[in-house]
């Protein structure tokens, strides 16, 4: 009989508890949906910020003479075809975007192999000194490439680079930040998978291709899209070395493209047409790989 | 099927002695579990039995080989980690294969039998196709046991691999461990920091303290005769009362109480000759002058209220209780005595209330001195001769 009677008593005070439970979960909610309506506005705002200079681009690159001024000037023009034919075609801006691709392949590519390399020697092998080392490494960040630009002009020239994919891939094959991203993320790594490995016998090329690669596939991609987008943005040292048109790249062709001024009239819908251009290859990259991207950049809470 | 022999093992980090001077034997298909506090040397230990880290100084021996400078893929042990350390990229039948792959010493076919015969022992056949991240840490346990198990290792050495799991299947997965090593009869080396996993899991235990062994003993010798204060005190929840006491003609005195103590074994007599109470206190301090001559230790779960065991004999003592602590299944009683504080078990319904006086009374089998200088203990009441087991373990073979 007792027994009875605490179980209703229990089940009354389960029941309560459930319902003021469930009440206090709801008002949480609605305080969490009206915060986010705030952040919301917020996000708005700062997005179309930063958008609306990308969007007067786009806009004037479909005008035929494209000059912004007023309001009424922000209605898309009927040139845009025009536009982008002549920049692409005339003005062979499809050789510049396909010089730029193949640069910053090859620059992401060499990147990361390089970087993967240092990063395993640094992280798991006993080399002397090795914090030095790694010390050493990050101190090249204080010397970056247009510091070094009149002796490594002397340097390409010497080897007969010139004018070259060479001349403009190798010196930034080297990358103190990828090393210090990948060795931050190695040492991450919980110590155990890593002489679960060494028990098994696991050599360390196969530990490398099959198990550290695959879990740290999230940073490469990351750091490859940074990467990519650092390399496509090239301008000055392609400017100096590369003299040829054929092999020139896609950001120095866009001031080649305001190179004919004629009595001063600046063609911008042309050089605004070209400037969507160079901006659509990182940003597809972008769009595809958001994700990996913001695992590896964005705080992690643990 | 395999003997692994520590001697004179010293591992040093810088200026910091993790190992100091290891003499062990783990017998052939014996579960060994290493216990101790954290810092004290048992994960080092267990590093250095798999090549991990790099003994300073000593000698490790699988058989008749000497390993100690051996890398760890030819020492053919298979290590268990508490975090499982599995590749969370790869499903669970490729975290199993994965090294076998790598030594090429396994055709394939012999490999799919092992695993299919290592899965059905663990019961993970339905997880070889998950990848670790769609299991819970009971299942990613196993699988790290089945990876460890397929190789067919002279050793399994494991570094507390209960420790992540929740508590409930902590009890359920050292039932599966006890019945694993059962079946295999591999030579095991288990380290953790939780005794009660160490007293149910243990062939033998060794107890470890900054850097060194205490005691190897099965577990009920290792409850029943700690060597030292360190044992006595880290064996058994709650913890054994150690109160100051003199010994004065076969009887342990204290301000409180004067409790007798019957003929018991010395440890130190290396001829297991039998001690009584007077000769206990020829081996106390006798010069210690106003010095304590000995620490009594008596477990909490020796200790009763007079009224609950009037069988215990005449003598007790009066002490207050402080505070009282339901355990559920019994009720934990502080009390003190004098300058002395100690706990006591008692029955779960008694009426003892703080402030009040309790008649304390005690198992005479269950005395131990130990030296309040160096904590070694020199007398324990308990008449029982000592396990075969255990004469084996003080001579460590």
């Amino acid at each position: 009989m007792t027994d009875t009677i605490q179980y209703a008593k229990r089940r009354f005070e389960a029941v309560k508890r459930s319902i003021v439970g469930d009440r206090d979960e709801e008002s949480t909610l609605l305080a969490g949906r009206e915060g986010n309506a705030g952040v919301h506005l917020q996000l708005w705002f700062l997005v179309t910020l930063v958008v609306f200079p990308i969007f007067i681009a786009v806009v004037v690159s479909t005008k035929q003479q494209g000059i912004v001024t007023s309001l009424p000037d922000l209605i898309p023009g009927t040139y845009a075809v025009e536009n982008y034919r002549e920049a692409i075609v005339d003005y062979g801006f499809g050789r510049f975007m396909w010089n730029s691709l193949l640069m910053s392949v090859v620059v992401v590519v060499g990147k990361l192999v390089i970087s993967v390399l240092a990063a395993v020697a640094i992280v798991y092998y006993r080399v002397p000194y090795k914090d030095l080392v790694f010390l050493f490494v990050l101190f090249t960040l204080l010397l970056p490439v247009p510091i070094r630009f009149v002796p490594l002009f002397q340097l390409i020239n010497d080897l007969g680079w010139g004018n070259s994919l060479l001349a403009i891939t190798v010196p930034y094959l080297a990358s103190a930040t990828t090393v210090f991203i990948l060795r931050q993320h190695f040492l991450s790594i919980p110590t155990s998978i890593v002489e679960t490995a060494k028990l098994d016998g696991v050599g360390p090329v196969a530990f490398t291709l099959r198990v550290l690669i695959p879990m740290s596939r999230g940073v490469l991609v990351g750091v490859s899209i940074i990467m990519f987008v650092y390399a496509w943005n090239q301008y000055l040292w392609p400017l100096v070395i590369i003299d040829s048109e054929a092999n020139q790249v896609a950001q120095v062709g866009l001031q080649l493209l305001q190179g004919d001024v004629q009595g001063g009239q600046l063609s911008w819908s042309l050089v605004m047409a070209g400037s969507v251009l160079t901006l659509l290859p990182p940003l597809a990259l972008m769009i595809l790989f958001r994700k990996p991207l913001l695992e590896t950049f964005a705080i992690q809470q643990k | 099927m395999t003997t692994i022999t520590l001697r004179n093992l010293r591992k040093e980090f810088d200026d910091v002695v993790a190992v100091n001077g290891l003499d062990l034997t783990v017998r052939d298909g014996e579960f060994l579990v290493v216990v101790g506090p954290s810092g004290c040397g048992k994960s080092t230990t267990l590093r250095l039995l798999a090549g991990l880290e790099t003994a300073t100084d000593g000698e490790i021996r699988m058989d008749d080989r000497d390993v100690t400078h051996t890398e760890p893929k030819d020492r053919n042990v298979a290590m268990v980690f508490q975090n499982y350390a599995l590749y969370p990229h790869m499903t669970g039948r490729r975290n199993i294969t994965f090294g076998m792959n790598a030594t090429d010493s396994f055709a394939d076919e012999e490999i799919d039998r092992r695993v299919a015969e290592a899965a059905e022992t663990l019961d993970i056949t339905d997880l070889l196709d998950r990848k670790p991240q769609a299991m819970s840490g009971g299942e990613r346990q196993r699988v790290a046991l089945g990876r460890a198990i397929v190789r067919d290792p002279d050793a399994f050495l494991m570094d507390e691999p209960l420790s992540n799991l929740d508590a409930k299947l902590r009890i359920q997965m050292r039932a599966e461990l006890t019945r694993l090593h059962a079946e295999l009869g591999t030579t095991t080396v288990y380290v953790t920091h939780d005794q009660t996993e160490a007293m149910t899991l243990g062939e033998r235990v060794v107890v470890m303290d900054d850097g060194r062994i205490q005691q190897v003993d099965p577990p009920q010798a290792l409850y029943d005769f700690p060597t030292n204060r360190f044992v006595a005190e880290f064996i058994g929840d709650p913890a054994m009362n150690m109160i100051d006491v003199a010994v004065e003609d076969g009887v342990a005195v204290h301000d409180g109480f004067r409790i007798p103590l019957p003929s018991g074994k010395t440890v130190d007599g290396t001829d297991g000759e039998w001690l009584d109470g007077t000769e206990a206190e020829a081996l106390a301090d006798p010069d210690a002058g106003d010095r304590p001559t000995a620490v009594l230790g008596i477990r909490p779960e020796d200790l009763y209220p007079a009224r609950d065991r009037p069988d215990l004999g005449e003598t007790t003592f009066d002490a207050t209780v402080e505070v009282t602590e339901p355990l559920g299944d019994s009720l934990l009683v502080h009390c003190s005595v004098g300058d002395a504080t100690f706990k006591m078990g008692a029955e779960p319904r008694s009426s003892l209330e703080p402030g009040g006086t309790v008649s304390v009374t005690y198992d005479p089998a269950r005395l131990h001195l130990f030296a309040p200088e160096t904590g070694e203990a020199f007398y324990h009441s308990a008449t029982a001769p000592a396990p075969a087991g255990r004469i084996d373990a003080t001579t460590n073979d």
